[in-house]
């Protein structure tokens, strides 16, 4: 697990594992909703893992429902995480 | 009474590649698929034909039923549109196990990473209905949609129960077929338990020194139409599925009846069904597995039905079995066969054994005479279990 959950860090997560869901590289951005990315809730359930894994910051089920967009997805890590 | 139920379009992903033209084309020319004692679909990139996203999503046996649905739509006419309502086609795809790859990653991860890191997607692509659910999504078919799950018979009873679906007016048309990727570690092994599979790694199905079946994976999909519909769309038929017939042996876990009754039963009901007679049938695809009870079993019933003189071969002489697959793949073979009135081989036939004294095709195919009738078939699967499901298939 790494220790820093630093916005940039958790941005390289991220951005590092959608391109695994089949996400284009150049369309991701923290504006991009996770329903253009055509990530859905498996994909978002699989982040999750995946986040955790590096950062140790659990998401639940009401915590990624609330994402919309990736940045929400990274401000809520560093908050959780902080 | 019955509605006619004829077939429009098929497609095939097999050890022979992908196609299901190339299926049949590479058996009846006698190539063999297996190498190294398995059937491996070695031609086949499943990112060649599904997203980064679709292969992440599908198990490889969803896979095969997927890509071969979309062959079986383009020949049927299907891709631009679906010819009726969505809510009246059905989609039915047997297999024998299902997702085991999946389920075998899976338990690897939990015991070396622990219960968190298990994926989320590891029950919906493990499922046995994943295969279903994935083609009736993919072409947004909103009628009855399920899996069949038995054993090896498990692709001819999704056919039979497909037509069934049809006769009853319950679909106008279903995507139906089967699907099986069990070239893992875990099922290979438990099959090698129970003694089923070829210490050579050859299949030579009724040869006195068959010893055991070699495995193999793949896929088939066919589109079924009731024929009114179909002919009034405008549509090529490609065969007719004439009857069908089911049976349980009750008898035992994995081997079949030595008198073949049940085989018999099922072979008897499906000629019923089609309102054919012994005399009619020009050619038996035989379920033919090379193992020692089921091609002497199989023999049996077959004279038993048919008599000595009609042709018999095996597909899984050039593939393996393809358990849950093999009886979807073989529906499509035998079309193409009778199609061209051609017996496609049992290949590796060469030492006849002691009482296994029927017409098996060895090693060359053979031109059949239908003296200008229909070409009428036989396709038969057994699966563990005691399952028995036989497919009358007719060309025009």
């Amino acid at each position: 697990m790494a220790t820093t959950t630093t916005p940039e860090a958790v941005e390289k997560t991220v951005y590092g594992a959608l391109p695994q869901f089949g996400v284009e590289e150049s369309d991701i951005s923290r504006d991009a909703t996770f329903e253009d990315l055509d990530v859905d809730s498996l994909d978002l359930a699989e982040l999750s893992q995946i986040i955790e894994d590096e950062h140790g910051v659990q998401l639940k089920g009401d915590d990624v429902a609330k994402i919309k967009t990736v940045g929400d997805a990274i401000d809520l890590v560093v908050n959780r995480a902080a | 009474m019955n509605r006619e139920v004829v077939v429009t379009g098929f497609g095939a992903v097999t050890p022979l590649g992908v196609g299901a033209r190339t299926l049949y084309e590479r058996w009846r020319a006698g190539v063999s698929g297996i190498e190294d004692g398995v059937g491996r679909c070695t031609e086949f990139d499943p990112t060649e034909h599904l997203s980064k996203k679709e292969v992440r999503r599908a198990d490889r046996f969803t896979q095969f039923a997927l890509v071969s649905s979309d062959e079986a739509l383009r020949e049927a006419g299907w891709d631009e549109e679906l010819p009726y309502d969505a809510d009246r086609i059905g989609c039915l795809i047997g297999t024998g196990i299902g997702g085991i790859g999946t389920l075998e990653h899976g338990k690897e991860t939990l015991m070396e990473k622990g219960a968190n890191r298990v994926s989320p997607l590891a029950v919906p692509l493990m499922m046995g209905n994943a295969a279903a659910g994935a083609v009736a999504m993919r072409h947004g078919i909103r009628g009855q949609s399920y899996s069949i799950l038995s054993a090896c018979a498990a692709g001819a009873h999704s056919i039979g129960s497909a037509a069934r679906m049809i006769q009853t007016g319950d679909a106008d048309a279903v995507i139906t077929g089967g699907s099986e990727a069990a070239l893992t570690p875990l099922a290979t092994a438990a099959f090698a338990a129970l003694d089923a599979l070829s210490d050579t790694g050859i299949s030579r199905p009724f040869d006195a020194e068959r010893d055991g079946f070699v495995m193999g994976e793949g896929g088939a999909i066919l589109i079924l139409e009731d024929a009114e519909k179909a002919r009034a769309r405008g549509a090529t038929i490609l065969g007719t599925i004439a009857g069908y017939g089911a049976s349980s042996d009750a008898h035992h876990l994995t081997a079949p009846r030595p008198d073949g009754a049940g085989a018999v039963q099922a072979m008897k009901r499906a000629l019923e069904d089609a309102g054919y007679g012994p005399q009619d049938v020009l050619y038996v695809n035989a379920h033919g597995t090379s193992t020692p009870l089921n091609d002497r079993a199989e023999t049996v019933a077959i004279k038993d039905v048919l008599g000595s003189d009609v042709p018999v071969s095996s597909l899984k002489s050039s593939i393996g079995h393809l358990l849950g697959a093999a009886g979807a793949v073989e529906a499509v073979a035998t079309l193409l066969a009778m199609r061209d009135r051609i017996a496609p081989p049992t290949l590796n036939y060469e030492h006849p054994d002691e009482g296994l004294d029927l017409d098996y095709v060895p090693n060359e195919a053979r031109t059949l005479d239908s003296n200008g009738h229909p070409a009428i078939a036989l396709s038969n699967a057994f699966g563990f279990g005691g399952h028995n499901a036989v497919l009358c298939l007719e060309a025009p």
